[in-house]
């Protein structure tokens, strides 16, 4: 990322279901392709979707204004399942930013700041109050401020959120972490050959 | 020094650097790869112009996308193809060992990271899956990655890590007849729920780990992250050094008795401490079958359905209530006794030699029954002719179950094994989310004891039924 993104501010669409797994996020048709590029399509597809193709009208991305959002409120456990950071990427390359959740599964939670997206943990009834918000004054924009840590909207909705501060400069910032690491080179080789003495056998076993 | 947990030695001899944010950069030892989910990462490390750290440290299968198909090819579901020829590119360009198709040593990445000794006790191993966990029964640290985690392994053999809590799982007690390492870990989810251990590294320990086959053991390490858990582990013993000796990548001569000295030194120490302990005792467990859509909306086998209005938290009513509709059930019933139409017994949580060994029991001198599909995947191409060795193929495609080739198949439903909509599938394998095994699937996960009843009778069998058949 090359801009600085001290502010995430848009619609939110509520999604208040727990266990949005990664299978749903994008489901697996959708993972064959070898690139990154265009997977918001398949967004939530079974979801938007129905069998023969024909959209879900009903459903919340497929509706005005929230098919424009740049925000997500969801239940908790938000991506768990499968690994696939196309989750992400599916996220991002529909335009959404960030999604709020009371809790997230790990991997996605990881997967997500590797790409500058915001995975914003607020507690249980903000999250339910946040979603009811969405749903009630859906032209009002939603903020999440990465510089002070804080979830405002409509209705006088202003809720600290949990994130460490190093995260949430990683987001404001973008982040390197390759870069970042390599850094380190020295560091990690000398660990590397401290630990050749230590456990030898650990690097006979090559390919 | 202070006594310390099987984890916090791993962590403390892979230890790089400490970063901000709670944050540790961590050498892995062990980075294995399949198709899915490293082109991206190539793409971006070649773009950045970056090499390959260890490329001799690095392992690459194609196993997700694969056609199962015993006569098969590069070809298999449109795109997939070119997912296959760019992990062979990108493993030819950078020098990484590959388990290609027609290779005997080629399958499911957690299948084969144990068999080849790839994966050894107190090593550190990371895979583009989330299923990596699996081979902690062998008492590695291992944990499933994203794409940008793998391209940052690729580059630099070192992972980034938030330290996780410790959590001990104790299964104590003797597991009665047809229950097992399958059941002990849905019951363990269905009780602490699909975030119960999220944030922590699970050992599982006790005497009815302890009596489990190094298999076996994969199976309940497999399901951790079912529980939140990206790592789960298991303290090495001498059954599994018995099962590593001689292995491919395991250490030989006098680097063996090194590394078994190191090993021998790993299991906690008496009086370590875990932020979070559960007990479990598994002489009072029955067959366990999913009844929902979420590996937590686990029952044993002749127990009701709950009622959604049983759940206090409204969050988890309401998934109860979704669940229900999408699998076409009722809260009250029972699922022993419920038709099925296809079986699956494969994937990395079911798919070794010990898993099919279990099947053939039940299925042997039977046929599948009349409206159902069953299938048989093999974890890898070595279990695969391990097991036509001693003749369990026969058993199967005698019974008419579909004897196939290694991969992930039906599991993830990417290749061309797939389940109908409205369908009811028997599963031995780890997820049951809506459409996991196809759009409007619904599935059942259970052991493959219970999977190969199922294919026999045509229904979910309850115990009684299994003693009838295993008589
Ligand atoms: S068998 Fe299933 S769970 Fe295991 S690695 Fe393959 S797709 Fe993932």
């Amino acid at each position: 990322m090359s801009q600085r993104q001290p502010r995430i501010e848009g619609i939110a669409a509520p999604l208040p279901r727990a266990n949005i797994d990664t299978d749903q996020i994008i489901p697996k048709v959708h993972l064959i392709s070898v690139t990154r590029d265009g997977l918001g399509d398949g967004l939530f597809s079974e979801w938007r979707y129905g069998p023969g193709g024909g959209v879900i009208a009903d459903f919340v991305l497929n509706r005005d204004p929230w098919r424009r959002a740049a925000i997500l409120v969801a239940g908790p456990n938000f991506g768990c399942g499968s690994s696939r950071e196309h989750a992400v990427w599916a996220l991002q390359d529909f335009g959404l930013r960030a999604v709020v959740a009371p809790s997230f599964a790990s991997i996605f939670y990881e997967n997500a700041f590797k790409n500058g997206f915001a995975p914003v943990i607020v507690g249980e009834a903000d999250a339910a109050r946040l979603a009811a918000i969405a749903q009630d004054f859906p032209l009002d924009p939603v903020v999440i401020d990465l510089e002070r840590g804080r979830v405002r909207a409509a209705e006088g909705f202003d809720c600290a959120f949990e994130m460490d501060a190093s995260r949430r400069r990683d987001l404001i910032e973008g982040l390197d972490e390759i870069g970042a690491s390599l850094l380190l080179s020295p560091r990690i080789e000398a660990f590397r050959e401290a630990d050749r003495l230590r456990r030898p056998w650990v690097y006979r076993a090559t390919g | 020094m202070a006594p310390r947990t099987l984890f916090q030695k791993i962590w403390d001899d892979h230890h790089v650097a400490e970063l901000e944010g709670g944050r540790h950069l961590v050498a892995v030892d062990r980075h294995v790869l399949h198709e899915v989910t490293s082109p991206q990462a190539f793409a971006g490390l070649e773009k950045a112009g970056r090499a390959v750290r260890h490329p001799e440290l690095t392992f690459a299968t194609n196993d997700h996308i694969v056609s199962t198909d015993v006569a098969r090819t590069d070809a298999t579901v449109p795109g997939g193809e070119t997912m296959i020829k760019a992990m062979r590119r990108n493993a030819h360009a950078h020098g990484i060992q590959l388990f290609d198709l027609g290779d005997v040593r080629q399958g499911i990445v957690h299948v084969i990271a144990p068999e080849l000794a790839i994966a050894l006790p107190g090593v550190t191993l990371a895979c583009g899956d989330s299923h990596t966990s699996t081979v902690g029964a062998l008492g590695a640290l291992a944990w499933g990655i994203g794409t940008s985690e793998v391209e940052h392994i690729l580059a630099t053999q070192c992972a980034i890590l938030t330290r996780p809590k410790t959590m001990r799982v104790t299964f104590s007690g003797t597991a009665p007849a047809f229950v097992g390492a399958k059941d002990f870990i849905l019951a363990l989810i269905a009780r602490i729920g699909t975030a119960g251990a999220t944030g922590y590294a699970v050992e599982y320990a006790g005497e009815a780990i302890a009596a489990l086959s190094v298999e076996e053991r994969m199976t309940v390490c497999n399901m951790s992250v079912e529980a939140g858990a990206r790592m789960g582990l298991m303290a090495p013993d001498e059954k599994v050094f018995a099962y590593l000796q001689g292995r491919a990548y395991a250490p030989k001569g006098e680097a063996w008795n090194h590394a078994l000295a190191y090993w021998r030194t790993l299991p906690s120490d008496p009086g370590a401490t875990y932020d979070a302990q559960i007990a479990i005792d598994v002489s009072q467990l029955s067959p366990q079958v999913s009844w929902g859509t979420s590996p937590e909306q686990t029952i044993g086998v002749e127990d009701a359905i709950p009622h959604p209005d049983s759940f206090d938290d409204p969050v988890r009513r309401r998934a109860a209530e979704r669940a229900l509709d999408y699998i076409g059930l009722r809260p009250g019933e029972r699922l022993a006794g419920l038709a099925v139409q296809k079986v699956f017994i494969g994937s990395c949580t079911n798919s070794r030699l010990a898993d099919l060994r279990a099947a053939a029991r039940i299925v042997a001198g039977r046929k599948v029954a009349d409206g159902v599909r069953a299938l048989v995947v093999p974890g890898s191409g070595t279990v695969r002719a391990a097991a036509e060795a001693e003749g369990l193929d026969r058993i199967f495609r005698d019974a008419g179950f579909e004897w196939r080739h290694a991969g992930c198949s039906m599991c993830a439903g990417l290749n061309a094994d797939k389940v109908g909509a409205g369908e009811r599938c028997i599963a031995t394998s780890n997820r049951n989310f809506e459409g996991r095994q196809g759009p409007g699937a619904r599935t059942h996960l259970a052991s493959p004891v219970m999977a190969a009843a199922a294919a026999v009778t045509g229904r979910i069998a309850d115990r009684r039924m299994l003693q009838e058949l295993s008589s």
